[in-house]
């Protein structure tokens, strides 16, 4: 069994004119251990897909169909009290800016004993005594002076690292890290990604990493969804979706990276921006911005074509399976 | 270098901003007695910057480094606390407003955030009217529209949207919007200060390939702030790394890329997350970024630099050219160490 199985989940935002749907026919899972990356651009439903999974997305966005098996248990149709328990305990969040996430009027310390209390009977003592042990373990230096100190007293990267001390204070058996370095520096961000490489190596601990930079995935995780217009478009193994993406949108984001271009050239850009979630177009959302447009893209919505580890929704990619017969497609062995 | 002719000349620029708001807050008891204490952030430090014409030189660094103090001496939006300013061999930072007038159109400057440096309750044609009329008071109505309608077109964006307003558009167009305000007066020198970060990736090439074409078509000199080093490959001619308010290397880009000199430089491209890498292997720097307001003594990166000796601790690098034309204050490659 998958340590999280989500099946056609589907999010919608209760608006004055009608519902607008912000996920559709989203399925995925992560087994244990896995490093799993969400990638896409601004409005493409990364972040909601990861509030979903902890069932924190707010009025008037509702959860309008499918189901969210963690252990086998569907989150979303858990009581407040019974997602409050797995909510940092079973599974935490790291958000991206944390100096909006640690509190800036309390110590290190107490906000840390605090989220351990949340979630064990235990005494003070023994509470400090494992917030240090996991300030240790994120490679805070001088661990147990930082502890009594304030956010607003460490430096960013070092801020991060105390983010992610707390998610790991009830050894979660999964972390979802939402854009967890985009706030930081390049050197931050280096120190950050081999912290987190480093953590689900040696505790078996499963992860979602949501970002838009392409690079951090293909460091960081082993497989891949990538989203537009709150859809996944392709999924399939890190390395073999960088090397040889199949979906024209993937192609697009992959070849607009300035280091895919001789220095000085022109950088090939998709065409168009991102629909908002109000006027998604119909039948494929990319249509509008796709080089190899054909009219069925205009009205139908793709279906996945699936390959051995991956799957795309794409009608010109299916066109092609067609001429060349699936069993020529090579598939990128797992690493 | 001096076969280049050099629009912008920085000679040793300092820019100190103090901490403390009033007289009050520097007051402080010492040894039972009260003494004043004046402390300050000390964001540029003795910076020297040759941009020569037509030319696109990237400056990068961290934040907080002084990038975009840097930028903002540069177009006389903030007076350097010492130092000069020189523009086409006219020393531009002691000049009055007035004076001034006559450079500011040939400086021009792109912010990061479009959200911000839009003003809203502005129709995109005012915006781009404003600059055109206020340094062409000759010109009339009928020349000023030709020019906002030539510079819409020129950056895509339909000049039928003239009385659109900035919310009516999307990050990618707003930043358009902002890069034809600063076309429309015809500069011949543009500092951007970030002016991609704050887009996606798709739309971060659209900007990118526009920038391009204005600085092809008009002859543009570009001084590019950018904290994103894949973007510097591919943009610049040459580089400018900054750390801590100093240059510590400025190198034409291929020389950069495939050889740094200077230690920081070093770490910093070994930080960049390649695409095709499938495990990071950074060179860790040891502690943080020291603060600017008690810099270290002598290089100011010594205490996070593996080469560092004693005289590192005290002498203050200068930068020296060395014979592939590269400039790096380090005492570890001027004495041949590293």
């Amino acid at each position: 069994m998958p340590l999280l199985e989500v099946k056609n989940l589907e999010v919608k935002f209760a608006m004055r004119r009608g519902d607008l749907t912000a996920l559709r026919d989203v399925s995925f899972s992560i087994d244990k251990g896995e490093r799993l990356g969400i990638v896409g651009e601004s409005g493409a439903g990364k972040s909601v897909v990861a509030y979903s999974i902890l069932n924190l997305i707010s009025k008037p966005g509702y959860i309008s169909g499918g189901q969210i098996l963690f252990q086998g248990k569907d989150l979303s149709k858990l009581s407040p009290e019974e997602m409050r328990a797995i909510r940092g305990d079973g599974i935490s969040m790291i958000f991206q800016d944390p100096m909006m996430t640690l509190n800036p009027v309390l110590t290190i310390g107490t906000q840390m004993v605090e989220a351990l209390h949340a979630h064990r009977e235990i005494s003070d003592q023994r509470a400090r005594a494992i917030a240090i042990e996991k300030l240790v373990q994120v490679h805070i230096p001088s661990a147990a002076t930082r502890f009594a100190q304030y956010p607003h007293e460490l430096s960013g990267g070092m801020r991060q690292r105390i983010v992610i001390a707390t998610a790991l204070l009830t050894d979660p058996l999964l972390i979802i890290a939402d854009e967890p370095t985009t706030a930081l520096d390049v050197t931050i961000q280096a120190e950050i990604i081999e912290l987190l490489l480093e953590l689900c190596e040696s505790s078996d601990v499963g992860l979602i990493l949501i970002t838009h930079d392409l690079s951090v995935v293909g460091q960081v995780t082993q497989r891949v969804l990538v989203m537009y217009a709150g859809r996944i478009v392709e999924e399939g193994l890190t390395h073999g979706i960088i090397r040889n993406p199949r979906h024209p949108y993937t192609q697009g984001l992959i070849g607009a990276l300035p280091q895919q271009t001789v220095p000085g050239g022109r950088l090939n850009q998709i065409r168009g921006v991102m629909p908002s979630l109000a006027n998604t177009p119909s039948g494929c959302a990319f249509h509008p911005r796709c080089p190899h447009v054909t009219d069925i893209c205009e009205s139908v919505m793709p279906e996945y074509s699936i390959f051995d580890r991956s799957r795309v929704a794409c009608h010109w990619v299916k066109d092609q399976l067609g001429d060349v017969g699936e069993q020529k497609i090579n598939e990128t062995p797992a690493p | 270098m001096s076969e280049h002719s050099i629009l912008v000349r920085a000679k040793n620029v300092y820019k100190e901003f103090p901490i403390h708001a009033g007289l009050l807050e520097e007051l402080h008891f010492e040894n039972g007695r009260l003494t004043r204490k004046r402390e300050s952030v000390k964001a540029i430090n003795g910076v020297q910057l040759e941009v020569r014409k037509g030319e696109a030189l990237c400056v990068v660094g961290e934040s907080g480094c002084g990038k975009s103090t840097m930028a903002r001496v540069i177009m006389g939006l903030i007076k350097p606390t010492a130092g000069e300013i020189y523009y086409d061999g006219e020393r531009i930072d002691n000049l009055d407003s007035t004076k001034l007038l006559r450079f500011r159109r040939k400086m021009q400057m792109i912010f990061q955030n479009p959200y911000a440096s839009l003003n809203p309750r502005m129709t995109v044609q005012d915006t781009l009217e404003e600059p055109i009329r206020f340094h062409n008071p000759e010109n009339s109505k009928a020349e000023v529209q030709e020019k906002v309608s030539a510079v819409m077109d020129s950056v895509g964006i339909d000049p039928m949207w003239g009385e659109r307003y900035p919310h009516e558009f999307s990050g990618g167009q707003r930043q358009r919007i902002s890069i034809a305000r600063a076309l429309a007066v015809d500069p011949e020198f543009i500092v951007a200060d970030e002016p991609i970060s704050a887009l996606d990736v798709s739309i971060q090439a659209q900007v990118l390939n526009l920038l391009k074409d204005a600085r092809d078509e008009r002859a543009l000199t570009y001084i590019f702030i950018t904290h994103d080093l894949a973007v510097v490959e591919h943009f610049g001619t040459r580089v400018a790394v900054m750390y801590l308010g100093t240059f510590c290397e400025i190198a034409e880009t291929r020389t950069l890329f495939s050889s740094p000199r200077h230690p920081y430089t070093q770490a910093l491209l070994s930080a960049i997350p390649r695409l095709n890498q499938e495990r990071p292997h950074h060179i860790k720097l040891k502690g943080e970024v020291p603060t600017p307001i008690n810099l270290p003594s002598g290089c100011v990166f010594h205490g996070r630099c593996i080469h560092a000796n004693e005289r590192c601790q005290h002498e203050v690098p200068k930068l020296r050219e060395l014979r592939d034309g590269t400039t790096v204050a380090c005492h570890a490659v001027e004495e041949g160490r590293l």
